[in-house]
């Protein structure tokens, strides 16, 4: 071999050793151990990459909040509009809309949402995006503690003074389903960031974090029983798990065993936080986010025509505990919770058509008959509808998943015919309300599994 | 110099007049043109190509083999919209699925799972006329057919995951996508659904063979190079005759592990470890789903995997009280 071939072999070999260090972390890597001993339950971290996190993830300071006097005027006596915060004393109402404008809209200021010099005109469409969102605030500290705890979440977990939360997500418009007579993907087999650049399905989050398929699929039992769950429905979970990976900065040990994923035995208790974290993004995805589609702007919305919405990396940004689970909600006792009030304004109807759930009907373990509850749900829904005579609404019934598969899918019809029957009874027009199978009819094992679903229809 | 090229380890490439190779008893066809020498493929191994024999079933093989890749190929570009560089690009990626699981067994449309049927048949159809001619070929030279039962023992496996298993399990969407990153995706997701591949003991088996068959493979490759300087690559008149380099390879393996294989017996043991490695592999996928649905309840059960003490605080369990 001539000296240049060896220099030309020697140049290629660095080469291709460049080519291959960047496919990995650069060390060090620090693991610490957090279950028993060889079972590979351990926490991996590098140190280098911790200290950038560490910096993009301060929460700012909290201005001191005013001290309130005795019969203080409330935001609602001096201001015009407040729905939300009306019963705030008007000091520390100002104080929090100062907070506001820092943690959203520092380069915009107060006219993002207000028309500059008039603070009660509703022209800006921001104005009510962001009430809407003080009242999720709200909801996420008062009722899911399960998931954040007595920390609680401001607007600034998510906005990092940004008027639009860097980690959003939308409906996959890119149509992964290829091509018409060959090239079809099943949504999935292309590098995605949301599932870490594997090749699994890129959008698994209408599916579980709007819709409620059903996330667990591995078996329960020994021997092979009513549970079924194929490897692509394993592969939609497998893909949602890589996103809670890569928002918490964590791998899968850190809510699962080592030995099997499925058994809650062994497993650490923030599999649960997780889990009611997911309840809770659901929840917020279709009371709050999905259904303010109408409200934004066409280019705030994703390719399919809707609105943004939340999953894990929106708060989490990287961090098992967003912002290192820094306090800030408790600065803010306004959004803790809706404010006690004797008399609330009532809101004004609202002009425009229903959109995205119009009421949720739940059910008893076997039964499809309609409690009082459900009767109140569908009252409202048909008042809605007799309201705007142009919408339609599908009807969508859902069993879970104990007992006999074939039993449950009938039961999830039976279920959905009881509220079209109700509705009709109402006084809603057949034609109106057409009946729609879901994606998956059955659910787990919880309550709400249990359910009828009354959405517009498209 | 003058001796460099006996030993195997050589950097001298002797060529000599073309190897025609064995008289064979007259068949339909014949070796078919004129040998050449690649300098580079001496490198690696003989550097003669030629002459060529494709006969019926290579030619059947390869037609059909053609076609599958065809398809597997034309698929993955349709995918990204026939874009070539991305084609490239995400190769790794790209994949032919198989039917969603809401179709079974029957058949399903061209673009949902069709393609990835029609690609399967002619895949296996080539690998099955490829066997026959390793199994003909060899009985043509008047070989043993080992090499027949060893490429026999990879389709039992490649045919378990691809037909027979999604057969019992009623399925196509059981069986494995063609694509690089989306058939080892598919290999998580399926232990992840069976609850740990980890604890099935044929599993186990089927690693422990393939393990092993790497390192018989590194001590009978290094013991022979070791020995190339007294002729020890020539294996045949080793194994008639021992000869000093048998002799002294023996003795170093009774030195350093109390016990050595014989020129003939490695082989054996070699040719059966590689091949209990997909037999034993391809039972464990089999039992899969269609007999054990949770690989570590079914090893806890029969007292295989231990029980764990408890590191974590007991806490409520969501879900399961209503």
């Amino acid at each position: 071999m001539s000296a240049t071939n060896r220099r030309l072999l020697a140049l290629f070999g660095l080469g291709a050793a460049f080519l291959l260090a960047g496919c990995w972390e650069r060390p060090p890597i620090e693991s610490v151990q957090r279950g028993y001993r060889g079972t590979g339950m351990v926490h991996v971290a590098n140190p280098r990459l911790e200290a950038a996190k560490f910096a993009a993830n301060q929460a700012p300071e909290s201005a001191p909040r005013v001290a309130v006097e005795p019969n203080a005027p409330l935001a609602k006596d001096v201001y015009k509009n407040v729905k939300v915060l009306g019963d705030l004393d008007v000091g520390n109402f100002t104080r929090l809309m100062a907070a506001m404008t820092q943690w959203v809209s520092p380069e915009q200021g107060c006219n993002y949402c207000h028309k500059e010099g008039n603070f009660e005109d509703e022209s800006l469409y921001t104005k009510h995006v962001s009430r809407r969102m003080l009242q999720m605030t709200q909801t996420v500290n008062s009722k899911w503690q399960s998931h954040v705890g007595a920390t609680g979440v401001t607007c600034y977990t998510c906005h990092r003074g940004m008027p639009v939360p860097s980690r959003i997500w939308f409906k996959d418009g890119e149509g992964l389903e290829g091509g018409v007579f060959a090239g079809w993907r099943y949504g999935q087999n292309a590098p995605a960031r949301s599932v870490g650049l594997s090749s699994l399905p890129k959008e698994p989050f209408s599916a579980y974090l709007l819709g409620s398929g059903e996330i667990r699929v591995g078996s329960a039992k020994v021997l092979p029983s009513d549970h079924v769950a194929s490897i692509q429905h394993t592969e939609w979970t497998y893909g949602l798990m890589m996103h809670f990976s890569e928002s918490l900065g964590v791998n899968c040990t850190f809510c699962h065993n080592t030995h099997n994923f499925a058994t809650w035995d062994g497993s650490p208790p923030t599999r649960a936080v997780a889990w009611y974290g997911i309840r809770m993004v659901r929840a917020l995805n279709n009371e709050y986010l999905e259904p303010l589609g109408p409200t934004y702007p066409k280019t705030s919305l994703g390719p399919t025509g809707d609105a943004p919405k939340a999953y894990c990396a929106t708060c989490h940004q990287g961090l098992n505990k967003p912002l290192y689970g820094a306090a800030m909600a408790k600065d803010y006792p306004e959004l803790l919770g809706p404010i006690p009030v004797a008399v609330r304004a009532t809101p004004p109807p609202t002009a425009a058509a229903p959109t995205g759930m119009l009421g949720k009907i739940l059910f008893a373990v076997g039964k499809s008959e309609l409690s009082g509850e459900a009767m109140q749900t569908i009252d409202a829904a048909a008042r809605a509808l007799v309201a705007h005579p142009q919408v339609k609404v599908a009807i969508s019934g859902y069993a879970d998943k104990t007992g006999n598969a074939a039993k449950n899918l009938e039961l999830a019809k039976e279920r959905a015919f009881a509220v079209r029957d109700a509705l009709k009874a109402a006084g809603v027009a057949e034609d109106r309300v057409l009946m729609k199978k879901p994606e998956f009819v059955i659910g787990g094992a919880e309550a709400d599994a249990r359910r009828v679903e009354i959405n517009v229809a498209e | 110099m003058a001796v460099e090229y006996q030993n195997l380890f050589t950097r001298v490439q002797v060529r000599g007049p073309v190897h025609m190779g064995p008289a064979l008893a007259p068949g339909t066809w014949t070796r078919q043109g004129k040998p050449f020498f690649v300098y580079w493929y001496g490198k690696f191994g003989d550097a003669q190509i030629g002459p060529f024999y494709l006969g019926t079933l290579g030619l059947l093989s390869i037609v059909c083999g053609v076609i599958a890749i065809e398809i597997i190929g034309l698929n993955m570009w349709a995918s990204v919209g026939w874009d070539p560089v991305q084609f490239v690009r995400q190769l790794p990626w790209l994949a032919l699925e198989p039917p969603p699981p809401e179709y079974g067994l029957s058949l399903p449309p061209l673009n949902k799972g069709g393609w990835w049927l029609v690609a399967g048949f002619f895949l296996t159809a080539s690998i099955l006329l490829w066997w026959l001619r390793t199994y003909r070929r060899a009985r043509a030279l008047g070989m043993g057919t080992h090499v027949a039962w060893a490429f026999a023992a990879a389709i039992w496996l490649y045919l378990v995951l691809g037909f027979i298993r999604p057969v019992l399990m009623g399925s196509w969407s059981e069986a494995v996508p063609f694509g690089i990153f989306p058939h080892l995706d598919w290999t998580a997701a399926f232990s992840i659904r069976y609850g740990n591949l980890f604890y099935n003991p044929f599993h186990a088996l089927s690693i422990a063979f393939l393990y092993g068959s790497v390192l018989l493979f590194a001590m009978h490759g290094a013991t022979i190079l070791a020995v190339s300087r007294f002729g020890g690559e020539r294996e045949l008149e080793q194994i008639t005759d021992r000869g000093t380099a048998a002799e002294r390879a023996a003795l170093f393996w009774r030195w350093t592990m109390g016990f050595n294989a014989t020129m003939e017996s490695i082989h054996r043991w070699a040719w059966w470890f590689a091949v209990l490695c997909p037999l034993t592999g391809g039972i464990g996928i089999l039992l899969t789903g269609t007999a054990v649905d949770n690989w570590y309840l079914w090893a806890v059960k029969h007292g295989v995997a231990p029980a764990y003490p408890a590191v974590f605080p007991p806490f409520p369990i969501p879900g399961v009280t209503q």
